[in-house]
């Protein structure tokens, strides 16, 4: 099967954008930041795609640059270069970091859609699990409050989040709770892309355990095209097949998750993966 | 070089409104036209009416008529409350155009929170005074997000509100003020005027203007332009209605109503358009 998302690369400094700022800097330098003009080289030469029904992980420590990339792609911010392609938009022949913003910004409506570390990032805290997912149902067109609270109930239910909870404010809600919310918002208008950045991270362990059980039977059974980052192989163990590997910036090595997870090649990838064996 | 002045000459009366500050708003008012619904920024005046007291109206108003129109003015459908005497004084004194109370017969109608009862004809416009002109201040009070979500005509935190509401409270509660949606594009608040003059808004034969003097916007609801009351499609639009209530001066139950309690405890019914409950008095008389 073909692509569902295909990024090409991409690359992001914080600071002076010219080439004198990636000399010295980059895995064999040790460092993100530029010795000549102090930018952050906060990604590079970033490319990777995704098919439908598949989960891709990126992993690495904090600062390699996984929330940039992820940011870039989902039209947070933009890149300093790169492209990115979907085939929801266009059949996939155009640059949609090209687009204004207003296009990037619809992009997230029912193509591309992203769950935060933070709930916060993701819902309105002060608005109902309900109308959180009412929000995103709107802005793709939906004007039947009837179907708009049938369908908000069954994301709720999808989530494993109690429907006797739909119309409270979300700011009442646990962690692991708002987090269920987040995941079902994002899945409100079955996005074909769906980047989930360290869903889990901050979550007390058994809580975490609940939602990463979620996502990997949602993973499983929705046939999306999923990026998930984390700085935690075990997170990207359970929810991906394919991970790639960032170090300052850099991709460092690629690989299925598995076969990377029993033999890592690059040096880092070796520590990380010795880490996460502890 | 010449100044401004001089190319475009001092014209007109001087005193409260030049010809320069007329011309302004009626640039405003055509770009208004000609983006309906769209809130159009001008360089509002000191009036000699306090802001947010219909400095906006009356602007647009001044900016509108000459010596041969007939002028009517409003406040919650009277034309003889003190606001609207004044202000209806303030503009005939400044421009010598006539003064009117029959909507039929006047040729601008500046109102405050209300439509006329009588249907507007082309030949007629409607100044309404507006107080709050930005809908999405109920939703987002980030001035430059407001922006963003009128020029991407991203609705959909307004639809979250109408949700909340209808969830809370079983039916959407906002009455005066409903946020609409006019040609299908842009989001206006049709200042305080209540739900029940909300549909004569609608395809309307006459040109509508909004001023707001506070805030210094000028928008438009041009003739035969949709104005759509933001709805579900489940949840029907709704107007002020007491089921028996009907005015005690001219029997009307077919206007919109306003309620005079009695010093018993009970209470009566009166028509809020004054011109229209004397006319209703005299057809039935
Ligand atoms: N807005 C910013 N301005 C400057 N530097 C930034 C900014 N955002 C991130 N960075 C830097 O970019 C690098 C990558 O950050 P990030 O993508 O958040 O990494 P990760 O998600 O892998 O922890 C870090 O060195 C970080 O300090
Ligand atoms: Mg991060």
């Amino acid at each position: 099967m073909s692509w569902a998302l295909k990024v090409e690369g991409l690359g992001r400094v914080y600071g002076e954008e010219g080439p004198r700022s990636l000399t010295g800097t980059g895995p064999e330098h040790g460092t993100s930041v530029s010795p000549v003009t102090g930018a952050v080289v906060a990604a590079w030469d970033v490319g990777f795609e995704v098919e439908p029904g598949e989960a891709l992980g990126v992993v690495g420590e904090s600062g390699s640059g996984k929330s940039t990339v992820m940011r870039c792609v989902a039209g947070d911010e933009r890149p300093s270069r790169g492209s990115a392609y979907l085939r929801a938009y266009d059949d996939g022949a155009t640059d949609v970091l090209a687009l204004d913003d207003g296009a990037r910004r619809r992009l997230r409506v029912d193509r591309v859609a992203v769950v935060y570390q933070d709930p916060a990032a993701g819902l309105d805290l002060d608005t109902s699990a309900g109308g959180n997912i009412a929000e995103r149902l709107t802005a793709a067109g939906a004007r039947n409050f009837g179907r708009i609270r049938d369908r908000a109930a069954e994301l709720l239910e999808l989530t494993e989040v109690p429907l006797s909870r739909m119309d409270d404010p979300v700011r009442t809600f646990s962690g692991g709770m708002r987090q269920r919310v987040q995941i079902a918002k994002a899945l409100a208008n079955r996005p074909p892309v769906l980047l989930l950045d360290e869903p889990t991270t901050g979550l007390d362990a058994s809580v975490a355990a609940g939602v990463l059980d979620l996502l990997r039977n949602l993973l499983e059974r929705l046939g999306v095209a999923a990026v998930v980052v984390s700085h935690d192989f075990g997170v990207i163990e359970m929810l991906t097949r394919r991970v790639m590997v960032m170090q300052h910036g850099r991709v460092v090595e690629t690989g299925l998750t598995d076969q990377l997870l029993e033999d890592p090649q690059h040096p880092y990838s070796q520590r990380l993966v010795a880490a996460a064996r502890g | 070089m010449r100044t401004i002045t001089e190319l475009a000459g001092d014209g007109g009366p001087r005193g409260i409104f030049d010809e320069l500050s007329r011309r302004e708003v009626r640039r405003a008012a055509l770009t208004a036209v000609a983006v309906p619904g769209y809130q159009v920024p001008f360089g509002s005046r000191e009036m000699p009416v306090a802001r947010g007291w219909g400095s906006g109206g009356l602007q647009v108003t001044l900016a509108l008529v000459g010596p041969g129109d007939r002028l009517k003015v409003i406040d919650q459908g009277e034309d003889g409350g003190v606001n609207a005497s004044n202000l209806r004084r303030l503009v005939v004194g400044h421009v010598g155009c006539a003064e009117e109370t029959d909507t039929r017969a006047a040729t601008v109608i500046q109102s405050r929170h209300r439509v006329p009862e009588t249907p507007l004809r082309a030949d007629q416009v409607l100044v309404l005074q507006v107080p709050v002109p930005e809908p999405l201040r109920a939703v987002e009070s980030d001035v430059r997000e407001q922006r963003r979500m009128h020029a991407e005509a991203d609705y959909s935190r307004m639809w979250v509100g109408l949700y909340e509401d209808v969830v809370r409270n079983g039916v959407v509660t906002k009455t005066a003020g409903y946020p609409c949606m006019v040609n299908g594009r842009y989001l206006i608040s049709p200042t305080p005027i209540p739900r029940f003059d909300v549909p004569k808004l609608d395809r309307a034969e006459h040109l509508t203007l909004f001023g707001a003097g506070r805030e210094k916007r000028i928008y438009a609801v041009p003739p035969h332009t949709r104005v759509e009351p933001l709805v579900f499609e489940d949840i029907p639009f709704e107007v002020e209605h007491t089921p028996g209530a009907a005015c005690r001066h001219c029997g009307s139950d077919g206007s919109y109503l306003v309620e005079v309690p009695a010093a018993d405890g009970t209470v009566s019914w009166v028509c809020s358009d004054t011109d229209f409950c004397a006319r209703h008095r005299e057809g039935r008389s």
